[in-house]
């Protein structure tokens, strides 16, 4: 058995007995959406309201519903059905389950095709950072989402671009974003880098090459929103697609930008109204849940969805001069990884599951150096950690803190181990301090003082909170999950600008 | 997630790190099967193990220790009366504390009969866990770094062995899932090998009885105990004084754990009836051992009373398990021991009266502390062991679970990191037909249980199907466990050493 297929099945069997969690109201939503794919035609698809859980991905996620309803229908009936709302028996989780650890194929191929080149050891650290992510187990496999899925396209148009395919890349991840419109924060880099890696050499071929990626890509978006225009139901998509009536911030704040300058608003108006001056408290409260149309912000100024993406595309545009410049494949990932986290950071309505978007992809990565080992050590506890407020039944408790411990544990003895050889096959070469590694030097002091935070955090926040302040300030451990998670957030954004402005 | 890339950076022995990344895999999956559903289950009025378990933490908390064996007003025995050994009921008694300290309903008496909800439930479910933590898995890694420290073996690593008796899937589903506590008694037993095999003879013979008083199955390795220990000690300078030794502590421990009970006769004979009863026939349900897979032809219940039934069985029993007896006393050694502790479970296993499918799990156990020299032996038994319970399992609803933790199991059993060490064996090829035969038609008989009915005149004949096929198995492996046992070299390097001491 090949390394890819052990790693694959190991992961296939946590996730059955994953099968009996929890899981979210985002099952009902994907259930529903098998359904409604199944039982209305094309046309209506868009503007059904049978659900509060109405279509909001793109067509061709749609299409895959459809296909994954094809099946749904024989194994039993009334996951089809569009009347049974709120269904959980058994056979309809099973079978959403299975769908999602089936679709984790396209995972597997992605991951495989990304680490044919790596050396052994190598090889299986980066499958151990790709399949075995907990966060995505976690996301996945008991929340429930598709998202192993759309990032096994992303990672399959990567390996591509990274292999120099750019125009089967550049087509997968027009698929991608007919998938799920949220990479469209990657496609900045994308279009400067296929501008300017595949439509070079000569004004003739560079031509030829812009007009053949032109029509490659607008045929797969013709094939996935064509029946929608044709049905006259294009705005429908569109206004189902961008719903800005949502907030800056969700009700838990994923760990980006926007939680600093919430928290300066605060402190700036409490100040403030210590010297006297008069501040009008807020209509709006970023703990309560939606936030309506009045400004949440009590001294700074509002935050516009306007403002927010160019923010994003400022914080960006690093990563594009350098990739309109000196387009290199080595690089790719890295520059896309960075303008997902530029939107992570600064983004409209961030989840806290989008922090996924770069993380996985910087697996690929994380055994370059044992720079972007160490980063890569911090950023996936992190990002893992911040997903922890989504299974907040004790029954699951257990489950997220000992698949976080155990992989930070295995990722540690991988790394380690790996530079540590690495080392002593060069050690003749002269000794760089550098890539020297005795595992304890893969988390400085700064790093093991910021990770004991999380044992802080995870202590006061299951056993300390309530216990001294009750149900008194509920909304506080969360709130230090997000702060102190977005310190490791900003930092790693930081990390990955400065890292693209001197190495590409 | 698990452990691969071992082998670089643990060659023989394993860093704590290896160890804490085993232990935490190992418990991540104990608590991934325990939220799955248990035995009996809202299945009303008799439930199963698991509401057992929940009424001893009941009548241990509510009644006098001395009425916890006795037919009272509040203690009905025919309602799942108490039938381990007092070190069981004291357990029940502690984590009947536990539970009673946060929700008392839940074990109040008489009322809480059949009492589940979700708090209650992950409760009881960490008991186990716990219990395993606290026994089971100290006693694993004492015995791999024993085993390593003493062997200096070449053949495979440590991280190998420990993972697979960490994650034997028989006792995490039948602990985790269908409810029980074999980790408890199963871990002494284990810890008591690895105390005797590093020369602390006194500390495993305390185990081993702590092990009998918890479980009274645990006798199926006394046998072997008896002969290593017996056979130990002949080789010593003066071996009356440490035969004395040890028995006297044994007696002590039994007396420690008997006290509540040892003020009349007549109260040690009221627990003793309930341990060993012997009015519930020859066997119960399905089970693979002689009586069970031979009734289908000789029908023993009905042509025996239970007086002859019993002293057959005990003469088979015997007579099954006095060749290894007496190798170990001939020649005690390590690796011997271990094959005794397979042979004479396996004889209790296959010939002693009342056998449950569950107890299977007994010569699992030495068969786990052999993989690394027996590595085929162990991984046949692993699956036969599995199917024997599948009927049980299915009626527990574990059937996902059953599935998961065989493949995962089998996953790590034949691992990458593990391919070299497993490819010196060559088989030939009728026994490679056999195998695959074998191995097709229980898949065949997985299916055919899970899918159709079984013909209305034989409602249990898939079960006598599979009983059969394990049966046969059974019976080929305790041979050839037989035989290896006589074939080991008398004069093995360690007892060589012990006499010279």
């Amino acid at each position: 058995m090949s390394d890819l297929a052990w790693f694959f099945a190991m992961a296939a069997c946590l996730k059955l007995l994953l099968i009996p969690c929890y899981h979210s109201t985002d099952f009902e939503v994907h259930r529903h959406w098998l359904a409604l794919t199944s039982s209305l035609p094309l046309r209506q698809w868009y503007s059904d309201l049978s659900s509060p859980w109405t279509l909001d991905y793109p067509p061709l996620f749609a299409f895959f519903e459809f296909l994954l309803s094809l099946p749904a229908s024989f194994f039993d009936p009334s996951i089809t059905n569009l009347h049974s709302h709120n269904l959980s028996s058994p056979s309809a989780v099973l079978f959403l389950r299975l769908s999602v650890s089936f679709s984790d194929l396209i995972l597997l191929l992605a991951a495989n095709l990304l680490s044919a080149p790596f050396p052994s050891l190598r090889r299986r650290i980066t499958l151990l950072l790709l399949i075995w992510s907990p966060a995505l187990l976690i996301v996945d496999h008991v929340h429930f989402q598709y998202n192993g899925y759309l990032l096994g396209i992303f990672l399959l148009s990567l390996a591509l671009l990274a292999q120099g395919r750019d125009l089967l890349g550049g087509i997968v991840f027009a698929a991608l974003l007919c998938s799920k419109h949220l990479f469209l924060v990657a496609a900045p880099v994308y279009f400067v880098y296929l501008l300017r890696h595949y439509c070079r050499g000569g004004l003739w071929t560079g031509t030829r090459r812009l007009l053949t990626m032109g029509v490659a890509v607008a045929a797969v978006f013709a094939a996935a929103f064509g029946p929608f225009v044709y049905y006259g139901q294009i705005q429908q998509v569109f206004r189902r697609l961008f719903p800005f009536g949502r907030g800056l911030t969700h009700a838990y704040w994923a760990p980006n930008f926007w939680v600093f300058y919430i928290l300066l608003d605060k402190g700036l108006a409490f100040i403030l109204a210590k010297f006297g001056f008069s501040i009008p408290t807020p209509m709006a409260s970023f703990t309560g849940g939606l936030v309506g149309e009045s400004s949440p912000f009590a001294v700074l100024p509002q935050v516009t969805p306007v403002v927010t993406f160019l923010l994003v595309l400022l914080a960006m545009s690093p990563c594009l001069v350098k990739a309109f410049f000196n387009p290199q494949p080595k690089h790719i990932v890295r520059w896309v990884s960075y303008a997902c986290a530029c939107g992570f950071m600064f983004g409209w309505h961030v989840h806290e599951k989008a922090s996924l978007h770069f993380v996985i992809p910087l697996g690929i990565i994380a055994t370059n150096s044992l720079d972007d080992a160490r980063h890569y050590f911090l950023l996936s506890i992190v990002s893992c950690y911040s997903m922890f407020p989504l299974l907040f039944e004790p029954q699951e408790y257990p489950i997220k803190v000992l698949l976080l411990v155990i992989h930070a544990m295995l990722m540690w003895m991988g790394f380690s181990t790996y530079f540590s050889q690495r080392t002593n096959t060069k050690g003749t070469k002269g000794n760089d301090p550098k890539d020297h590694c005795k595992g304890s030097e893969l988390i400085g002091y700064v790093g093991i003082c910021y990770l004991s935070g999380f044992v802080l955090i995870e202590i006061w926040g299951q056993f300390l909170h309530p216990y001294i302040l009750g149900n008194r300030l509920p909304f506080l451990p969360l709130m230090l999950v997000s702060i102190h998670c977005a310190v490791g957030m900003m930092y790693s954004w930081a990390w990955q600008l400065r890292q693209i402005l001197r190495y590409t | 997630m698990a452990k691969t890339k071992r082998k670089s950076f643990a060659e023989a022995t394993m860093s704590p790190a290896t160890i804490a990344v085993i232990s935490l895999f190992a418990l991540l999956i104990r608590v991934l099967v325990s939220i799955g559903p248990h035995s009996g289950e809202a299945s009303p009025p008799k439930y199963g193990d698991y509401e057992a378990q929940r009424h001893w933490m009941e009548i241990t908390l509510h009644t006098p220790t001395s009425e916890w064996y006795r037919n009272t007003s509040s203690n009905d025995l025919s309602y799942w009366g108490l039938d381990y050994p007092p070190l069981s009921a004291y357990q029940s008694f502690a984590h009947g504390l536990i539970i009673n300290s946060s929700l008392p309903s839940s074990l109040a008496l008489l009322s809480s009969r059949g009492f589940e909800s979700p708090t209650s439930k992950r409760m009881m479910r960490w008991t186990v866990i716990s219990s395993d933590l606290m026994v089971f898995f100290p006693a694993a890694i004492w015995f791999v770094l024993v085993h390593y420290r003493r062997r200096n073996q070449e053949d495979g690593s440590a991280w190998w062995l420990l993972s697979m008796i960490l994650l034997n899937p028989a006792l995490i589903l039948i602990d985790h899932g269908h409810f029980q506590y074999n980790c408890i008694s199963l871990g002494l037993t284990l810890g008591a090998v690895a105390a005797v095999i590093s020369d602390k003879d006194v500390i495993g013979a305390i185990m081993f009885t702590l092990a009998i008083n918890h479980k009274q199955m645990s006798m199926y390795f006394a046998p072997a105990f008896f002969s290593y220990l017996l056979g130990k000690c002949l080789r010593r300078r003066n071996p009356i004084l440490e035969v004395v030794k040890l028995g006297f502590v044994v007696l002590a421990t039994f007396a420690l754990v008997w006290w509540p009970y040892l003020y009349s006769l007549e109260a040690i004979l009221a627990v003793l009836a309930r341990l060993a009863p012997f009015e519930r026939g020859i066997y119960e349900d399905y089970v693979a051992n002689f009586w069970c897979s031979t009734s289908v032809i000789i029908k023993w219940k009905r042509l025996f009373a239970i007086q002859p039934l019993k002293i057959l069985s005990f003469i088979l029993t015997v007579s099954s398990f006095i060749p290894s007896l007496i190798h170990q006393i001939k020649s005690p050694s390590d690796h011997g021991f271990l094959y005794a502790m397979l042979n004479s479970s396996f004889s209790f296993y296959l010939f002693s009266y009342q056998v449950h499918e569950k107890s299977i799990l007994l010569p699992l156990l030495p068969a786990s502390l052999l993989a690394q020299q027996e590595p085929l032996f162990f991984g046949w038994l692993m699956y036969y062991a599995l199917l024997s319970m599948y009927p049980l399992l299915c009626r527990d609803k574990l059937i996902l679970q059953y599935m998961a933790t065989l493949a995962l199991f089998y996953l790590i059993y034949c691992s990458p990191v593990r391919r070299n060490a497993t490819k010196g064996y060559k088989l030939s090829l009728p026994m490679k037909t056999l195998m695959a035969l074998l191995l097709l038609s229980s898949f065949v008989l997985h299916l055919i249980y899970l899918i159709m009915k079984p013909p209305e005149k034989y409602p249990f004949l898939f079960e006598a199907l599979i009983m059969s096929l394990c049966f046969s198995q059974f019976v080929m492996l305790t041979l050839y466990t037989n035989i290896k046992q006589w074939m080991l070299s008398d004069n093995s390097p360690q007892t060589m050493s012990k006499k010279n001491l």
